[in-house]
């Protein structure tokens, strides 16, 4: 197999001193993802031939001294809900087969424009519903850590690549945790920006108004690189924010003495998590301590709702969202159907999975005559105290830090038989998507072979703060430059 | 007791235009319990006079100038349908098909 991919920053430098081509890295790369498939199954596509070409193009601007951003030349991984004009994008879908977009999403344009090189689409949940990229039609991506294990999800594709040294980087989608679970069980880092930050143009949609894509990264100045090229404002998304994008590299300085971190009771109590996992964070915290931050005990009273009120938002969105797919536009559509209702029907029973479905379904009766206050509505209020109680908690503290899991990876079906214990996976992460907040994972240790996640949340606009505390706690431990034994 | 009936699982699947084995409805039924028995927590909380959150941060809304641009590739766009003529998706008929919903 194809030697395992280095850090976006250490390929840079390779590259600037004349060690290596970018033709050279992205052939490494698709070399490594073919020889990795069989076995994780982190992508569902590839587009070596343009890789390949793209890679000469940024070759010969280095050479000319046109080198267009730090990450010109270098290889990433998209998740199959963002699309790149010509290219298929299948949101893991049976009802998306054979979509070729016509145009590119926001994101991958930044990365277009920084000269990066996506080198294919990686698998995840259908829809991005799921936690464990278990309910994909392309079957599911293994964990790199123990191949019986699930990656996490949704993006559980894009965290194998990173994690099985396919990758330096890829990108991800989070509305409940998507991000940052499948990093923690992956042990890399993952990032969901503040909501807005990156515009959502171009992602097949979720749950508007929770979903937001990120980036994954063996490091946290990795993934500020990839950050810069993704965020900014858009016209083209109305929910996009107004304001400069922050130059996150410049805010890695090291220095952690001072920062106020604080610690939300609830999410450190006896009965939620794996007492191993808990004590994990607990020593991180510590070491961060140790570097001069100071630690402040936080309440967040609602946050046992957070997973209540995430479902009753994310599905009614959600089948609001996925009624365009019926079989009309683009995609699958049910054969000898007579009339339209039935066509649409059939189609939608056809080409959707059984997780989608059940979604769908909960999600129009919250939003049916005489449902929608009590669930969709109800909900939403919740929410507005959620909020609260999180501008509350960061008004004492710089960020607030959790596990980001209660646990570490499941075994592939231990939880597909029971939805809820399902959407329990995600309990200390969907909170950040409820307030609109930044917040990320880093590794903090492992349990019984496993990663552990540390989750970093910061302040609305801020994803300086989160990223500075990672990169910090990167300069002091070496969890996230552990390699799974088989990739290293 | 159920909480909801299967009639009303299958209107709900009407409604979003899924059609359901018996099998599927059946498991939905209890599917269907048990999530509507964890969301009713929710009913534990006061939430008179909370306003609800539809944008979770307090930006204002963006405008901008509205100016002519060019289209998406009409041909790329319909290349993606299953069937169509032209510049137009073709539909199964829709009349005599709307006494179902």
């Amino acid at each position: 197999m194809a030697e395992g991919i280095g850090t976006l920053r250490e390929l840079r430098a390779a590259l600037d001193a004349g060690e290596t081509s970018s033709v050279e890295i992205v052939s490494r790369c698709l070399q490594r993802a073919e020889a990795c498939q069989p076995v994780l199954n982190a992508f569902v596509g590839l587009r070596a031939e343009a890789a390949l070409r793209e890679a000469e193009a940024s070759d010969a601007r280095r050479r000319r001294g046109e080198v267009r951003s730090p990450l010109d030349g270098l290889p990433l991984a998209i998740k199959d809900n963002l699309v790149q004009s010509g290219e298929l994008t299948h949101c893991a879908s049976r009802i998306l087969e054979g979509f070729v977009s016509p145009y590119t999403s926001t994101a991958v344009e930044g990365l277009e424009r920084s000269g990066a090189i996506v080198i294919g689409r990686t698998n995840m949940d259908e829809f991005a519903m799921g936690s464990s990229t278990e309910h994909s039609v392309a079957g599911p991506t293994r964990n790199p850590w123990d191949l019986d294990r699930a990656p996490g999800g949704s993006s559980g594709g894009s965290a194998a690549a990173v994690a099985a040294r396919i990758v330096p980087a890829a990108l991800g989608s989070d509305t409940g945790g998507s991000i940052r679970q499948p990093a923690s069980f992956c042990g890399v880092v993952g990032i969901k920006p503040t909501y807005g930050r990156v515009s959502r143009w171009g992602l097949v949609a979720f749950a508007s108004s929770l979903d937001q894509i990120g980036a994954f990264a063996r490091t946290a100045a990795d993934c500020a690189w990839v950050l810069e090229a993704i965020a900014g404002y858009d016209d083209r998304d109305s929910t996009s924010i107004p304001e400069p994008t922050p130059a996150y590299s410049g805010a890695l300085d090291g220095d952690l003495s001072g920062l106020r971190l604080g610690l939300p009771r609830e999410y450190f109590a006896a009965e939620g998590a794996n007492a191993a996992v808990v004590k994990l964070v607990r020593e991180a915290v510590s070491e961060l301590e140790r570097a001069g931050a100071k630690t402040v005990e936080v309440g967040l009273p609602h946050a046992r709702y957070a997973i209540a009120t995430y479902y009753s938002i994310a599905n009614a969105e959600a089948s609001s969202n996925l009624a365009r797919f019926d079989g009309v536009r683009y995609g699958h559509r049910a054969a000898g159907a007579k009339g339209l209702t039935e066509m649409y029907r059939r189609t939608r029973a056809e080409g959707f999975g059984e997780e989608v479905k059940r979604r769908i379904l909960l999600g129009t009766y919250f939003l049916s005559a005489g449902y929608y206050d009590a669930y969709y509505r109800k909900a939403q209020q919740v929410r507005t105290l959620l909020r609260g109680d999180f501008e509350r908690a960061l008004e004492s503290c710089d960020a607030l830090v959790t596990p980001t899991s209660p646990e570490v990876a499941f075994r592939l079906g231990e939880k597909t038989a029971d939805p809820l214990t399902m959407y329990l996976s995600d309990v200390y992460t969907v909170s950040a998507n409820l307030a609109g907040i930044p917040a990320l994972s880093t590794p903090c240790g492992f349990v019984d072979g496993l990663p552990v996640g540390l989750q970093i949340i910061g302040p609305a606009l801020d994803e300086a703060t989160p990223l500075r505390i990672a990169d910090g706690f990167q300069r002091l431990t070496d969890h996230h430059e552990a390699c799974p034994g088989a990739f290293a | 007791m159920a909480r909801i009936s299967r009639a009303e699982v299958e209107r709900v699947a009407l409604l979003a235009r899924i059609s359901l084995t018996d099998e599927e409805s059946d498991r939905l039924v209890r599917e269907f319990d048990s999530f509507l028995d964890y969301i009713d927590t929710l009913q534990e909380i006061d939430t008179e006079g909370v306003a609800p959150t539809a944008h979770p941060l307090s930006l204002p809304t963006p405008t901008r100038p509205d100016r002519p641009a060019a289209a998406m590739n009409v041909e790329l766009v319909v290349a993606n349908a299953p069937e169509a003529a032209e510049s137009a998706f073709v539909v199964p008929k829709v009349i005599d098909t709307e006494a179902e919903g």
